[in-house]
């Protein structure tokens, strides 16, 4: 009887992954027959895709889990410019499509996730959302040679090799970033510090915040840490800013937690200026939160969905009309990055027909010479390291809504 | 000796149901057949069965509850990817790999000796409560640790990068949650399953034992077997410790088949010992080839429902009930008997239906 299961589970085991890789199986087939050439099974999955004369654009993000909004708005955000995009024409005449993969927020589920898309004939790459599983798909997609561009992943290891580039700021650039703008705009001289030091987001823009602070005459008063298990209650890091007497209090994490640090330094009854980063944005979307504990509250950030351009005003609408919330910044990065590889591909003038690695080659130099208005930024150009060369704003919340500071 | 030879045809069984999925995906491998999704999944496959077997250990043969079987993952993962950036880092790849696998399978092995032996002196859930605690704070100290390497040597510090005081050109190994980057990534196919074969080898080879027979009768009569003179916590430890010792190999096959390495809770936390758990249930407690298929059925599974998008967690969960229910529900069970012998037993009496 045992025997009987587990021979029938086994053979159900061996006909499931004789079925996955048929399916391959037969376009490589039929890839070879038509082109007759003996190439790695990516290329030629990819000249099967070009077959229908439209790109496979497509990413990876958490759709599930605790960070699926930002996987959710990326995915969102990229599908309206594709539409746009394709309602106009496409890309040289060329449709595209644009697939999207759940990884939750996970290094080994990213490169499932990267996998499929390989499957499904992905040829360019806007992902992933998050950075850490991020760090591991570079390495996948420096192998295979795919053009990839980062909606949101800070990690400044990202952009490492020469096919990644990024649209959102860096983690050591938002450290750096508002060390100088605090200083510039003389907020504060006593500052102090609360981040998440299991995140890597987090830990990542206080090093370089950190590092940077003496020089624009910011003293940091007190640096205080939390972490994923324990944020709920901030109360005792409150307290120490309090008692170190930091007249700003830098927030570099998500506004989830952010929301309870303003809660709780009300109960505390402590109200220095707060300055968060981009990952504040969202802060007044929030189910139940109280808009006027943000009031004053600063973040820098490169997207405002109440700025009035025309572009942030369609692009809001269309997002309102078609998922039913206000978008936030990795929406529109992920708009931005889209429109990238458009202007890029325009540039650099390739079709579906060519091979990943060809694509990669000819965007790689296009992306350098390219300068366009996006959501996050006028005139966003990309640097030799594939870093966004684009102005950050800061944004300050008054009457529960945001108004860009100068 | 006919039950010798019936637990001895198993065993071959289950060996060679391995070789024939690794022949068959090596053959698939080789004919360009697999999809991309299916070439990434392999190495992974290999480790979870690693993990399941091993688990089936602790949980089904010795009759223990462990929930920190992801810890001692963990354990092996950042060992082996520490000795990967500094002492391997010129090793040709195989030899690291190899000295890797041992040097996470000691490591783990410690924490799981250190572990075993005050808890495995007591009755109860116990080892569950601790193993449980065990792996989050693997996971929390892993995420609070940065270490540097220079000229001098390592450097340790829990505060930030700056307080390592690393001289000009160290370099910085761990940092803190940033995990450990520019990882080798040599882990193959073929190594895993050799790894997954030797495992086999010595779970087999320890449940066919004197030992093994000692730590089944202590699982199913603790009193009984005190009282003909066996050490208890002895037994149980060695059964712990060998189990922790290849969840390290595990953790080694993952940490080399990642490019950085980090300890977050989907990962090494919580959920992905009960993951494991759950392989080992499902599989069947005590049944080592049912939980290597468990553990393929169910990684392979949440991949090839990415069409559901949305539903796919949902619908995961339901299968998972569902498999579970026609796997060890007594009725189901008993109802699967009678199909069974309808079906089989009349043309088939001497060679399968007897062995229920």
């Amino acid at each position: 009887m045992k025997k009987f299961l587990s021979i029938a589970l086994a053979a159900a085991m061996t006909a499931s992954l004789a079925a996955c890789g048929s399916s391959s199986g037969t376009s490589t087939e039929a890839a070879k027959e038509s082109s007759e050439q003996t190439e790695a099974a990516e290329e030629s999955e990819a000249s099967e895709a070009s077959a229908d004369g439209e790109f496979v654009i497509g990413g990876s993000g958490p759709l599930t889990g605790g960070a699926a909004i930002y996987g959710i708005a990326v995915k969102n955000g990229g599908q309206i410019a594709v539409d746009e995009i394709n309602a106009a024409g496409g890309i040289n005449g060329h449709q595209i499509k644009w697939v999207f993969e759940d990884d939750e927020h996970d290094a080994e589920k990213a490169l499932n996730a990267y996998n499929t898309l390989k499957d499904e004939g992905l040829q360019m790459m806007v992902g992933t959302v998050t950075s850490g599983p991020c760090l591991s798909v570079v390495q996948e997609t420096a192998d295979d040679n795919m053009f990839q561009i980062t909606p949101s992943g800070t990690t400044a290891d990202i952009t490492v090799n020469p096919n990644v580039f990024r649209m959102c700021f860096s983690d050591p650039a938002q450290g750096a970033k508002s060390a100088q703008y605090i200083g510039e705009h003389e907020l504060a001289t006593k500052v102090g510090v609360i981040y998440d030091s299991s995140d890597p987001y987090s830990q990542g823009i206080y090093e370089s915040f950190d590092a940077e602070a003496s020089n624009y005459g910011i003293e940091i008063v007190a640096a205080e840490a939390f972490t994923a298990d324990s944020k709920t209650d901030f109360k005792t890091q409150i307290q120490k800013m309090k008692d170190a007497g930091a007249e700003l209090v830098f927030l570099p994490f998500y506004y989830t937690e952010a929301a309870l640090v303003l809660q709780q330094s009300k109960e505390l009854n402590y109200s220095p200026i707060f300055f968060g980063c981009d990952g504040m944005d969202g802060i007044l979307n929030l189910d139940n939160f109280d808009k006027s504990l943000a009031e004053g509250l600063m973040l820098l950030t490169p997207f405002s969905a109440d700025a009035e351009d025309e572009l942030t005003v369609n692009f809001v609408n269309t997002y309102k009309d078609k998922y039913g919330e206000t978008p936030i910044q990795f929406a529109a990065d992920a708009y931005d990055c889209v429109y990238a590889i458009k202007y890029a591909a325009e540039k650099a003038n390739i079709t579906p027909d060519m091979s990943i690695s060809d694509i990669c080659d000819a965007m790689e130099p296009a992306m350098g010479e390219i300068e366009f208005d996006g959501l996050t930024g006028e005139s966003i150009k990309f640097d030799e390291n594939g870093e966004p060369d684009k102005a950050p704003k800061a944004v300050v919340i008054k009457d529960g809504a945001y108004v860009l500071a100068d | 000796m006919n039950t010798t030879s019936k637990t001895f045809r198993s065993n071959i069984i289950t060996l060679g149901l391995v070789l024939a999925f690794y022949a068959v995906m090596e053959a698939m491998l080789k004919g360009g057949m697999l999809s991309s999704l299916m070439k990434g999944l392999l190495v992974p496959l290999c480790y979870y069965m690693i993990l399941a077997v091993s688990l089936n250990l602790v949980v089904g043969i010795s009759g223990e509850l462990s929930l920190g079987h992801a810890g001692f993952m963990c354990v092996g993962a950042f060992v082996s990817a520490v000795f990967a950036r500094t002492l391997g880092a010129n090793l040709p790849g195989m030899v690291e790999l190899i000295v890797a696998v041992i040097i996470g399978a000691v490591f783990a092995a410690i924490f799981g000796f250190l572990i075993g032996i005050p808890v495995l002196r007591l009755r109860g859930d116990y080892l569950a409560i601790v193993t449980l605690a065990f792996g989050e704070i693997i996971k929390n100290v892993i995420n609070a640790v940065y270490l540097g390497v220079d000229s001098n040597g390592l450097h340790v510090s829990l505060k930030d990068v700056k307080s390592l005081g690393l001289e000009d050109g160290g370099e910085v190994i761990i940092k803190g949650a940033q995990g450990i980057g520019s990882l080798p990534r040599n882990s193959t196919f073929t190594f895993g399953i050799i790894l997954l074969l030797i495992t086999l080898f010595i779970v087999i080879n320890l449940i066919n034992s004197r030992h093994g027979r000692a730590i089944m009768s202590i699982r199913d009569n603790r009193i009984a077997a005190e009282s003909v003179g066996l050490s208890v916590s002895k037994y149980k430890l060695t059964a712990f410790v060998i189990s922790a010792a290849l969840a390290g190999v595990a953790g080694v096959l993952y940490s080399h088949n990642l490019a950085n390495l980090q300890a977050t809770s989907k990962n090494f936390g919580y959920n992905q010992s009960i993951m494991i758990l759950v392989f080992v249930v499902l599989g069947g407690i005590g049944n080592i080839r049912g939980s290597m298929i468990a553990a393929v059925v169910l990684t392979i599974l949440p991949e090839k429902l990415r069409f559901l998008s949305d539903y796919r967690m949902l619908i995961y969960a339901i299968v998972l009930i569902v498999m579970m229910i026609i796997n060890s529900a007594p009725k189901v069970v008993e109802w699967r008997k009678v199909m069974a012998e309808k079906y089989f037993k009349k043309d088939k009496k001497n060679a399968d239906g007897g062995e229920v």
